[in-house]
């Protein structure tokens, strides 16, 4: 579900330009452009900070192959929904700081020259929530992958549904799912990346169902809320709960990939996913 | 231009005559959700009526699928277990016949004292309870049953061994394999449809919803614990999600709305079966005549449309970098250079803290 929503103000501390970050882990202080050599992982403990949209893909991607599709999709506010500030606020003050229109960015790229297609979240558009604009470009994407016959990958970073679009954003589960069970009919490959944090009804779709399941070192990953978990049960929670080792341990994620080696990890499972027909038609 | 899809469940008006022929024929055990909404209802009314809906969803008496059963179905064999790890009594699953008609049904069972609560973990199904209901769904479609499915439940089991059996993993395969079943599915919203735990079985052909039957992404608790920052406000966070079956039906997401008896379905499990009856026998019926093909490809569609949104065409996205310079930002400037003047800096990098997260 969505949580704290970042403001404009606490995005722009994290990476502010020609300064310094703290790391929330080790409380090192560490120079923003040391940080960003080191792909935005803390060199002293290995700390995975999140990750902008367009800074993820130029992680992944081979440079200059992005092209973007269906970045002009917005949310509306069908419900009308106003807590402490309406919805539609919500909206813009989350694009003015992300840049972004909603919470996911979808295209085709390619990756050590493999086309792929590849949906990236972004936290702080709203704590990455699905409404109808990221279920919609999941579907998407998922058809782009299957009419362009080219594996998916997807890398989630959300905090589940947006409560701010009612049932219709738990409706985004059946819609994903719905474009995903027809891809993995056409044998069409997908790869589901989870990075901190992936949770609730993110995790209890698409994420958690890659023909591969790949997740970054420490990520929260889990379906319900740890506090709500506690409060519901009244049960002591086990260490390292609902972090992307315990999910290793338990059998959904095929590899725990620290930052610096996700693209050469990606590139090499893609090279066994693409069926040699494939190859052939590209030759 | 514009381009904008709205919460219809299908082509609009067509679906809508249908729905109108079909209560027609009936006898108003159904009826349209906009007879109700009185026009003149300041603010307070309103979170009153819907909390009141919620209260009765969530009502002990209220009959969940063993006692609807007991009423609409002439048999019933329950079959038990995953296959793989137990049998989970949060989820009834199992054969029936319903005036002669040969169904496979799966539903949330609550339980009606404490002790059966503990049995049935209050109606919150562990994963092993949503592989039952697909080791059942898959039976069904390769017997060739349509599926009938009953939801009340306030979510899926949160806790930790849950977890580490994969929750999500279940629920995700579960709706997954409901969008490409190939055979019938109705579903009827009994009580509480609490996010992903209900999805998980409701991802149906046709999505009935009994009056005080509520459907929500997160429970009005969890909702307002995280927009509000307390419980207290859940009533306004039922009024702002539009939980009710007749809200739903308005969004689309529920397709009819089952009329309760005068005082709400605890107080006559009798009639509020027979009322389901007929509904889910109309569906059966006319389901049963689509082909399978031309039956998937609509219930692909009916959730493939579901959301709102508008496409925007023109100039590009806004920049990623905002512009800087301004007044704002060299103020911001000074406050963060003071910041970091002091011997113990403000905590930065917020948007790495642990999250407060709810169950969806």
């Amino acid at each position: 579900m969505p949580m704290k929503f970042p403001s404009f103000r606490s995005r722009r501390e994290s990476f502010p330009e020609k300064m310094w970050t703290r790391c929330p882990s080790c409380e090192e202080q560490l120079f923003n452009k040391q940080l960003e050599r080191s792909m935005n992982v803390c060199p002293s403990c290995g700390h995975h900070f999140r990750l902008p949209a367009p800074v993820r893909l130029g992680q992944l991607l081979d440079e200059g192959s992005f092209e973007e599709r269906d970045s002009g999709l917005v949310s509306v506010d069908v419900l009308g929904f106003v807590d402490q500030k309406a919805y539609p606020d919500r909206l813009v003050a989350a694009g003015l700081a992300t840049g972004l229109r909603d919470a996911a960015v979808w295209g085709f790229g390619r990756i050590d020259g493999q086309p792929i297609a590849i949906l990236v979240m972004d936290f702080g558009f709203m704590g990455g929530s699905m409404g109808a604009v990221v279920g919609e470009k999941v579907a998407r994407a998922a058809e782009g992958a299957l009419a362009a016959h080219v594996p998916l990958v997807i890398v989630s970073a959300s905090g589940g549904a947006r409560m701010q679009e009612g049932t219709l954003a738990l409706m985004q589960l059946a819609k994903t799912m719905a474009a995903l069970e027809r891809l993995r009919a056409a044998h069409v490959p997908y790869v589901s990346i989870m990075s901190d944090p992936t949770t609730g009804g993110v995790f209890a779709s698409y994420a958690a169902m890659g023909d591969i399941n790949l997740a970054e070192p420490n990520a929260l990953i889990g379906f319900a809320g740890a506090r709500v978990g506690a409060d519901t049960i009244g049960q002591e929670l086990p260490p390292g709960f609902q972090r992307a080792e315990f999910l290793f341990r338990h059998g959904f994620v095929d590899r725990i990939v620290p930052r610096p080696d996700l693209r050469r990890e990606l590139a090499q499972v893609l090279r066994y996913l693409v069926p040699s027909w494939q190859e052939a038609s590209r030759g | 231009m514009v381009d904008r899809i709205l919460g219809r469940g299908r082509d609009g008006k067509d679906a809508r005559d249908g729905r109108d022929a079909r209560e027609g024929k009936d006898g108003g055990d159904a009826r349209d959700a906009h007879d109700e909404a009185p026009a003149s209802q300041t603010p307070e009314e309103a979170k009153a009526a819907v909390w009141n809906r919620v209260q009765l969803a969530r009502n002990l008496r209220r009959p969940r699928i063993l006692e609807l059963l007991a009423v609409i179905a002439d048999e019933f064999v329950e079959l038990h277990g995953d296959r793989l790890f137990g049998d989970d009594e949060a989820i009834v699953a199992g054969f029936a016949r319903i005036d002669g008609h040969r169904v496979a049904v799966i539903g949330q069972q609550k339980g009606a004292d404490t002790e059966e609560n503990v049995r049935r973990s209050f109606g919150m199904p562990h994963p092993e309870g949503y592989r039952k209901a697909m080791r059942i769904m898959e039976l069904a479609e390769r017997s060739g049953l349509p599926v009938v499915t009953f939801v009340d439940v306030p979510g899926a089991h949160p806790g930790p061994e849950s977890e580490e059996r994969g929750i999500a993993e279940a629920i995700a395969r579960s709706v997954g394999l409901m969008t490409r079943l190939r055979t019938p599915i109705v579903t009827v919203i009994t009580g509480e449809g609490g996010s992903g735990g209900a999805l998980a079985i409701a991802v149906g052909d046709v999505v009935l919803a009994l009056e005080n039957a509520v459907y929500s992404v997160i429970s009005p608790e969890g909702c307002a614990s995280i927009l509000w920052r307390t419980r207290d406000e859940a009533p306004t966070a039922a009024l702002a999600m539009k939980m009710t079956a007749a809200d739903q039906q308005a969004l689309g997401v529920v397709d009819q709305v089952i009329e309760e008896p005068a005082d709400g379905a605890h107080t006559d499990h009798e009639e509020t079966g027979r009322r389901i009856k007929v509904a889910i026998l109309r569906e059966l019926d006319r389901l049963a005549a689509i082909p399978v093909d031309l039956l998937v490809e609509q219930r692909y569609r009916r959730y493939r449309s579901l959301g709102a949104y508008t496409e925007l065409t023109g100039p590009a996205p806004t920049p990623t970098v905002p512009p800087r310079g301004g007044l704002a930002d060299r103020l911001r400037g000074l406050i963060e250079a003071g910041q970091r003047a002091m011997p113990a800096p403000l905590q930065v990098g917020r948007r790495d803290e642990p999250p407060a997260r709810e169950d969806v």
